[in-house]
Order: structure tokens, then sequence, then C-alpha cells
């Protein structure tokens, strides 16, 4: 006898686990974005344009997760 | 489709899933009419506003702008500027109408998610995603052919400047998969999966507060639901958000992508 079942679809663990790398990445894009605007706020509109097109890019990742945890949900 | 906890079953709460982006015909009984479902209607309505928008936005031209005008040039020199000429360098001007036809149509379309009669972002249907990639496959790959010709084309695509020759097996496979085949992919999935992600996120709130707060015994259960519904007005904040920069993101990434279709060979 098990002593805590757990039903439902492994996809939403494998999402969780999907979701740390692009956490990081946009972390670190973030991180870099306020140091270079310590550094040089002047710079701060460039910095932004780039970090936004990057947070993107990071974050298809998670999102690419959550719509594969969609398409395995059934297994 | 179990993928959340408080899935029952049978009686009780049902969660949100993906069968419920799966809309009906708006009228069943007209067989001439089954290709009109909410999403193509959206689309419809969508083209409409943004050619009478940018019409009347190019009518009256004053040289002191009116609120109106000033507006529409706000509008305009925004995706001039910050999506067109910095991607595209010197000969944006081709592609500038494109640009600015391809925003309108996402922007609108993504916040038909947050329009109260609407509630339900056209493009988190993954068809009108996958036709906007398809769209932008054709003309990016098409306007290097055009301009480097066949073999050019395909050279600058997947062989990268000063690539020794031992190195060509491993690099031009690699750089094909990366700009031919993965970048209308992720282009579309990006899209399609925000405006998907951010409309389930918003069930959940709205679906699992109104359950909660309605149906279950529990004061706790019914304190946890108010709060949830409450929150939903950040959630659909956040989905502003979210659909403006996914708008924007698509066009500067298309922009770039045509750039590099564009660029000399070094």
């Amino acid at each position: 006898m098990t002593p805590l079942e757990l039903t439902g679809s492994l996809g939403i663990v494998g999402y969780g686990l999907a979701a740390i790398g692009p956490g990081i990445g946009v972390g670190l894009i973030f991180a870099s974005v306020i140091q270079g605007t310590a550094r040089q706020p002047e710079a701060r509109g460039a910095m932004m344009g780039t970090a936004w097109i990057g947070f993107a890019v990071t974050e298809a990742l998670a999102i690419i997760g959550i719509a594969l945890a969609f398409v395995f949900g059934g297994l | 489709m179990g993928l959340l906890p408080l899935e029952t079953g049978g009686e009780g709460f049902h969660a949100p899933s993906a069968d419920d982006f799966n809309l009906p015909p708006l009228f069943p009984g007209v067989p001439w009419l089954a290709w009109l479902d909410k999403y193509m209607l959206q689309a419809i309505v969508a083209t409409i506003l943004i050619i009478i928008f940018w019409l009347v936005m190019a009518r009256k031209r004053q040289m002191v702008p009116s609120k109106s005008q000033f507006i529409g040039e706000t509008a305009y020199f925004f995706i001039r500027n910050s999506i067109a000429r910095d991607n595209l360098g010197h000969d944006f001007r081709k592609f500038l109408p494109w640009l600015i036809a391809l925003f309108s149509f996402i922007l609108i379309n993504n916040l038909w998610g947050i329009f109260p009669f609407t509630l339900m972002p056209t493009t988190a249907h993954a068809g009108w995603a996958y036709g906007l990639a398809i769209m932008v496959w054709v003309v990016y790959n098409g306007v290097g052919i055009a301009k480097h010709g066949f073999g050019g084309y395909l050279k600058l695509a997947t062989l990268p400047a000063g690539v020794p020759v031992f190195m060509w097996w491993l690099i031009i496979p690699l750089e094909f998969f990366s700009n031919i085949i993965v970048r209308p992919v992720t282009l579309a999935l990006r899209l399609f999966a925000n405006m998907f992600a951010g409309h389930l996120l918003v069930l959940v709130f709205v679906l699992g507060g109104e359950y909660l707060l309605l149906e279950s015994e529990s004061l706790v259960n019914n304190i946890a639901g108010g709060v949830s519904l409450v929150f939903s007005m950040a959630i659909f904040g956040l989905e502003v958000f979210v659909q403006c920069l996914q708008a924007f993101i698509f066009t500067v990434l298309t922009a770039v992508y045509l750039s590099s279709s564009l660029a000399e060979e070094h």
C-alpha cells in the first residue's frame, strides 16, 4: 500500500522541470540589464531593446514546455 | 486531460484544458457558414478595424497634428524606427507597410483576449500562428532568393563566414536546420503558446475562483475563491503586457530574419 497516491499527468511535473532553465535564463538577462543600467544609465534604451528579444527567445523554452505538457498530457 | 490537480472527474470541478480552445461554428445549422467560427470573425473584424484605422490616420494630414493624427504618427513611428529601421538598416522602406500590417494584425488579434465581449485571443488557436509564421517564412526566404539567387542564398543562410573547410559537414546541416526549419516553428509556437498559456491562466483563476466561491462548503475555500477572482484582474493586466510584447517580438524577429537574408556576403 502506498502512503501517498498521486494521480494525474506526469506532464505537469515535466513542465516544472522544463521551467527551471528558462527561469534562470530570464533572471540572468535582467540581472545584466540592471547591472548595465547602473554602470551606464544612458545606455538603458539600447539595452532594453536587446533584453526584450533575449527575454522572448529564452521564455520560448518555457512556453514550448507548457505546450508539450498538453501534448503529452494524455500519457 | 488530467493536467491540473483540481480535476475531480465526473461531478464537480472541470479543470480548463486544451479542449476549451476548440470552438464550434457560430451558426451550426448553416452548412455554408461552417468556416465562420469565433476566431475567424475576430480576425475579419480586426482586419476591417486596422484598415479603417490606418486609412483615417493617413487621410487628414496637417502640419500641426491633431490629437488623432498624433496617435497615428506615434504608432507609425514606433514601428518605423524601433522595429524596421533599427533591424533592417537603410533599405527598410520596402518592408515597412508589410511590417506595420503584421504588427497591427497580431496586436489587435492578441488584444481580443482582454476585450470584454470576445475574451479569446485569435492567435491562441494554433492555426492562426502557423499561418502567420508560414507567411513570414515564405517572405524572408523569397526575399533572400530574389536578392542572392538560389545558390547564393543557401550559401548565405547555411554557411557563416570564416568557417574552415573541414568543419563544413557539421556546420551546414546545423545552420540549415536552425535557419530554415526551426525558425518558423519557434516563431509560431512562441506566439501561439504565449496566448494559449495566458488564456488558460485566466481560465484557471476565474473558473477555479468561481467554483471555490460558489460551490464549495468550506469558508476557507470561499475566501480563497474570492481572492482568486480579485487576483484574476492582475492576471488580465499581465496578459495585456504579454499580448503587446508578443506582437512586438513577432515583428522584431521578422525584421531580424529579413535583414539576415538581405545581408551582404562577406
